[in-house]
């Protein structure tokens, strides 16, 4: 009888691109057909020194603008696929486009805010760290049942800040460690 | 090189969502384990916050067989000539936690070279290159969740994790599942490898019988007569809770 305690995780090191962005990166998440607001979505790595973390990888997972997940029930088929992924630059940073997702079915008959599943992988991260991406400033927010799990204090590390100058676009701080620290979902 | 997706099964998601079972203390490794020095700077200091799974949790990408090449999963085959080293075949079955196959899931690796090169930019190791053999490879698990990959065994090699500090010879899997919290990142071993008890990667897992489920073993079923040798390894992928909780619709 094979022992089916689930395979431990390890780094995906500093060598990820090889297997996973060198070719295979997935910059957008939908398509020029997928209906909604169209968005940029700017994630920044940075480690307990503040620094850029220029080895990591971001992975996304949204639902479309209705609030359906690709291989579930959207209407959007081919063009929203609603997976992203991308490494980071030397600076940090990686910026993915796609639109904004609407409000998901959550537990118990509500309704989750708008967001983005994010994934973050890097030397160092001996496992996935799992963590959400919502829109600051978005009403659904204050009703959304994740984030009140979030003390209230640490919440805003979960809120995308919009582009004054450019509306579309959002930027998202993944603080890996230490002040400001970001919200990290044991999922 | 774009994915194409194709579309899943209808579950009916907006029903029932059925969370995936949480993993047993120990056999997962810590973020922060020192003895690992990038963990030190990279690993959050903070408690992580339970998430109960909704549909976000329990839906995930699906690839299909349009995001595969034919030599893909032959790592030997993808340059004009053969590569150097000790071709291997590397055979195993993904299941879920209750043993279930995990079919059509795509599987990515990416390798160092018999020498214990990568074929990245950043590896300074000063190891030759083989034009040969870049090291990266993906298939999908059969109806049955089987895979095989053909491939060169890679060598060990140095890093600058503290002195003298060598990597046992492994190859990355990234996997998907049918979920975002099915995905897996891990690494694959060689039996016998007297580098892991020096290494901090594969000692972060705290359980001792975790840590040898990423030691594939020599098979001699997958082995190849007068070709190469086969080594097995299996993956299990999360399984789901037995009883679903019930959600309303919108």
């Amino acid at each position: 009888m094979m022992d089916l305690t689930p395979t431990p995780s390890q780094t995906v090191g500093p060598y990820l691109h090889l297997g996973l962005t060198d070719l295979r990166s997935i910059p957008r998440l939908a398509g020029d057909d997928a209906q909604g607001e169209r968005v940029w979505l700017t994630f920044r790595v940075l480690d307990g020194e503040g620094a850029p973390v220029p080895d990591a990888m971001i992975e996304l997972w949204q639902a479309d603008s209705e609030g359906n997940y690709a291989n579930q029930d959207s209407t959007d088929g081919e063009s929203f696929r609603g997976f992203g992924r991308l490494a980071t630059a030397e600076n940090g940073s990686c910026t993915f486009e796609t639109i904004r997702p609407g409000c998901v079915a959550g537990p118990g008959g509500t309704v989750q805010a708008p967001h983005v599943n994010v994934s973050i992988l890097g030397r160092g991260i001996l496992k996935r760290l799992s963590t959400r991406l919502y829109f600051a400033g978005d009403r659904a927010n204050d009703a959304d049942q994740i984030l009140a799990l979030v003390p209230e204090n640490r919440r805003p590390t979960l809120l995308a800040r919009q582009d004054a100058a450019r509306t579309s676009n959002w930027v998202f701080d993944v603080r890996l460690r230490g002040e400001c620290e970001t919200v990290f979902f044991d999922v | 090189m774009s994915y194409s997706f194709i579309q899943g099964k209808r579950d009916n998601p907006k029903k029932s969502v059925v969370p995936f079972r949480r993993h047993e203390p120990g056999t997962q490794p810590d973020y922060l384990y020192p003895a690992y020095r990038a963990t030190r700077l990279r690993a959050p200091s903070q408690p992580l916050i339970f998430l109960p799974h909704t549909l976000s949790e329990v839906t995930g990408p699906v690839f299909g067989h349009s995001d595969i090449h034919p030599n893909d999963r032959d790592l030997t085959l993808q340059h004009t000539g053969e590569p150097l080293g000790e071709r291997i075949i590397v055979r195993g079955r993904v299941v879920d936690g209750d043993g279930h196959a995990v079919s059509n899931t795509l599987i990515e690796i990416w390798q160092a070279n018999a020498a214990g090169r990568y074929a990245h930019a950043k590896d300074d190791h000063p190891a030759p290159l083989d034009p040969n053999f870049t090291g990266t490879g993906r298939t999908l698990t059969d109806d049955d969740g089987f895979y095989s990959f053909v491939t060169i065994k890679p060598g060990a090699y140095p890093w600058r994790n503290h002195d003298n500090a060598w990597r046992p010879a492994h190859i990355h899997f990234s996997l998907f599942g049918p979920a975002f919290v099915t995905r897996l990142i891990t690494q694959m071993y060689f039996p016998g490898d007297p580098l892991f008890a020096y290494d901090p990667i594969l000692k972060s897992i705290p359980d001792e019988r975790a840590r040898q489920r990423l030691v594939s073993q020599l098979d001699m079923e997958t082995t190849k007569p007068e070709w190469a040798l086969g080594y097995r390894f299996d993956i299990v992928l999360r399984g789901r809770e037995e009883t679903p909780f019930e959600m309303q619709g919108r």
